[in-house]
């Protein structure tokens, strides 16, 4: 940026160039990733407090990973992420579909109606799930995995239009030529779906079904209204840690979360971009 | 000629959508082992009728019968049709062997006779050598190959299609053209071809049908079409036409007596009577261009400025005008190298037999 040149070829649409707004990018990322960085960066504190930097250790890391509460719940989040992922991804598919493919008298509300999970506050969808179990006399008390069938179902309520969402901007740019041709060749409607269409929306599909886990593994508001003291999860566990004591152990099971949850994200949109290639 | 028998007979088709009708009342008969063109502007219809042959149309009425059986209520997969998209539609995540195979896979083919069929078909396109490759591999005219030979693997009786021809380039295009008529000599079925392109129409088909806005205007074959147009819209949509209002003016041995407006009398022949307003047309490559002081010859001749000559190579245009104020276009091919003497401003002559007048009543 000399001053030899005097602002020499940046045009006036250019913003990203200009010193001040660079300026406020900066300010703007730091202000928004500080806190992850901290809570990051002391996950590594040698001190019990955690208020004072003091120094660097894997202690507390040790410590996560012997902590039987937090296995548990570790396990029961993956459990249900598991089955709330697969349920998910196969409805959000066939929503998707149905939106691309069909016209239907109230296709507008429905199409609203299946994105009311994403735009609904969490606080309403949680309370309302709370209501809805104990209103149909929901089972307590089953054994594992059961127990988690209601954390699950919550799960799967809030997942499943995020996959129609990935799906269908998939499935925007599929050629229905190719649908005709395999028709043209002979094959039934059910041969089109499994060998031109599904193979087609894969990326989409994946890129989906990695939302839908991470956003079950990392749910917390919702889970909390619908989990008991014998099914909790993760970030459940890690709230009631919280509350407990700030010790850099809640700081490295959150790094944890931090990490598998950046991983899948970052597989799930390298997979929709190659979607440009087909 | 054989007799040949009709293999598709369209018989009164229509077909709506919504408040617009594509296709109006159209009937068509294409014989066994033609090369049958449809052909037309865009929104003509042309490839609704296509769609409707292979099965993705239903008619609104109408029937559509391949070699003598009604299609109504038989589904697209279930026709003894194929069809070549215009987009080709090869399946992006198969390779050209599973491509091709695909029609014989769906339809529980043996392996063995699968195999041996589509290598079969990949050497009608000269494609073998292409078998293992994936279509992001290839070019446009070899994923067009794999598209026919997808299409012929299933031994159609009728292969449709859909503007072959207009993604590929210029040049190869003009290949494209010989190959597929030297394939449908080759494999000897009928082909039903789409276009809106009438170079392509002339040279390919045995027959076009020309449409508009849903209906036939002309069935004949190019030459026919070409030199005999039955309509104005004919004539202009096929080449270039020179037309000239006129009026009739008597008619004795087999010879009209047209009063061309602005332009003087000639003598047409015609096999009938016609009377009152008409049009006269002419094709520009049958102007002469005459220089002053040559024979008429027994030609039609108009003393024309000239305005404007486009040079194209092999051949020049021409544009004049006559004294009256008409506008008279000639194609003139550059017979020798010096062949265009003349420019922009002179004065000339132009003239035409008239029996190659073209006499359009409507």
């Amino acid at each position: 940026m000399g001053m030899r040149r005097r602002r020499d070829g940046i045009g006036p649409l250019e913003y990203t160039r200009r010193a001040w707004m660079r300026l406020i990018l900066l300010a703007t990322f730091v202000f928004l990733y500080a806190p992850i960085v901290t809570l990051v960066a002391f996950s590594f504190n040698d001190s019990r407090r955690n208020i004072v930097w003091r120094g660097f250790t894997l202690e507390y890391y040790e410590k996560a990973f012997n902590n039987a509460g937090l296995i548990e719940a570790f396990v029961n989040s993956l459990t249900i992420a598991f089955f709330s992922t697969v349920v998910s991804t196969v409805l959000g598919a066939l929503v998707a579909l149905k939106l691309w493919r069909f016209r239907f008298p109230g296709k507008a509300p429905y199409e609203g109606a299946m994105t009311l999970p994403i735009v609904i506050p969490e606080i309403c969808m949680g309370v309302a799930m709370l209501a809805f179990f104990s209103r149909i006399g929901w089972p307590s008390g089953l054994t594992w995995p059961f127990n988690l069938g209601a954390i699950t179902i919550a799960h799967i309520s809030f997942s499943f239009p995020f996959v129609a969402v990935v799906v269908r901007a998939r499935l925007a740019n599929f050629n229905r030529e190719q649908e005709e041709a395999a028709r043209d060749l002979g094959a039934t409607e059910w041969q089109v779906f499994r060998d031109i269409m599904i193979p087609y929306m894969k990326p989409g599909l994946v890129a989906g079904a990695l939302l839908a886990f991470t956003l079950s593994l990392d749910d917390f508001v919702i889970t909390f209204f619908t989990s008991g003291p014998d099914t909790v999860t993760f970030p459940v566990k890690v709230y009631s840690m919280v509350r407990f004591s700030v010790t850099p152990e809640v700081n490295a099971a959150s790094t944890i979360l931090i990490a598998i949850t950046l991983v899948l994200t970052t597989i799930a949109l390298v997979l929709q971009n190659r979607r440009t290639t087909d | 000629m054989n007799e040949r028998r009709t293999i598709i007979s369209v018989r009164d088709a229509v077909k709506r959508f919504g408040g617009v009708t594509a296709v109006d009342h159209v009937s068509i008969d294409i014989a066994e082992g033609e090369f049958f063109a449809l052909l037309g502007p865009s929104g003509c219809g042309k490839t609704t009728l296509l769609r409707m042959i292979a099965g993705f149309e239903v008619p609104s009425s109408g029937q559509v019968l391949i070699d003598s059986q009604d299609m109504a209520d038989v589904a697209p997969n279930r026709r003894p049709v194929n069809m070549v998209f215009q987009s080709y539609a090869v399946f992006p995540h198969m390779t050209v062997f599973d491509n091709v195979g695909y029609g014989l896979k769906v339809t529980s083919t043996p392996k063995i006779e699968i195999r041996e069929r589509v290598m079969e078909a990949l050497a009608l396109v000269q494609m073998e050598a292409f078998a293992a490759r994936k279509p992001d591999q290839l070019s446009g005219g070899q994923r067009q190959r794999v598209a026919l030979a997808r299409a012929l693997v299933k031994r159609p009786k009728v292969l449709l299609l859909d503007e072959p021809l207009s993604a590929l380039d210029a040049k190869l295009r003009e290949a494209m053209q010989l190959e597929l008529v030297k394939l449908q000599a080759t494999v000897g079925i009928t082909f039903v071809i789409v276009t809106h392109d009438q170079d392509e129409a002339l040279s390919m088909a045995d027959r076009i049908a020309v449409l508009e806005n849903g209906r036939v205007r002309q069935i004949a074959s190019p030459v026919d079409l070409y030199e005999y147009p039955c309509s104005r819209f004919v004539a202009d949509f096929i080449g270039k036409m020179n037309v000239f209002e006129a009026r009739a003016n008597g008619f004795a041995n087999d010879s009209l007596t047209i009063d061309v407006d602005g332009l003087g009398s000639l003598n047409v022949p015609h096999p009938e009577r016609a009377a009152g307003a008409l049009s006269v047309a002419v094709r520009p490559e049958k102007m002469r261009l005459l220089t002053p002081g040559e024979d008429r010859d027994g030609l039609f001749a108009v003393p024309v400025t000239i305005r404007n000559i486009a040079y194209h190579g092999s051949e020049s245009h021409v544009f004049a005008v006559t004294e009256s104020g008409l506008e008279v276009s000639a194609t003139i091919p550059n017979r020798s190298r010096d062949h265009m003497r003349l420019a922009a401003g002179d004065a000339a002559t132009i003239g035409w037999r008239p029996a190659d007048t073209l006499v359009l009543v409507e």
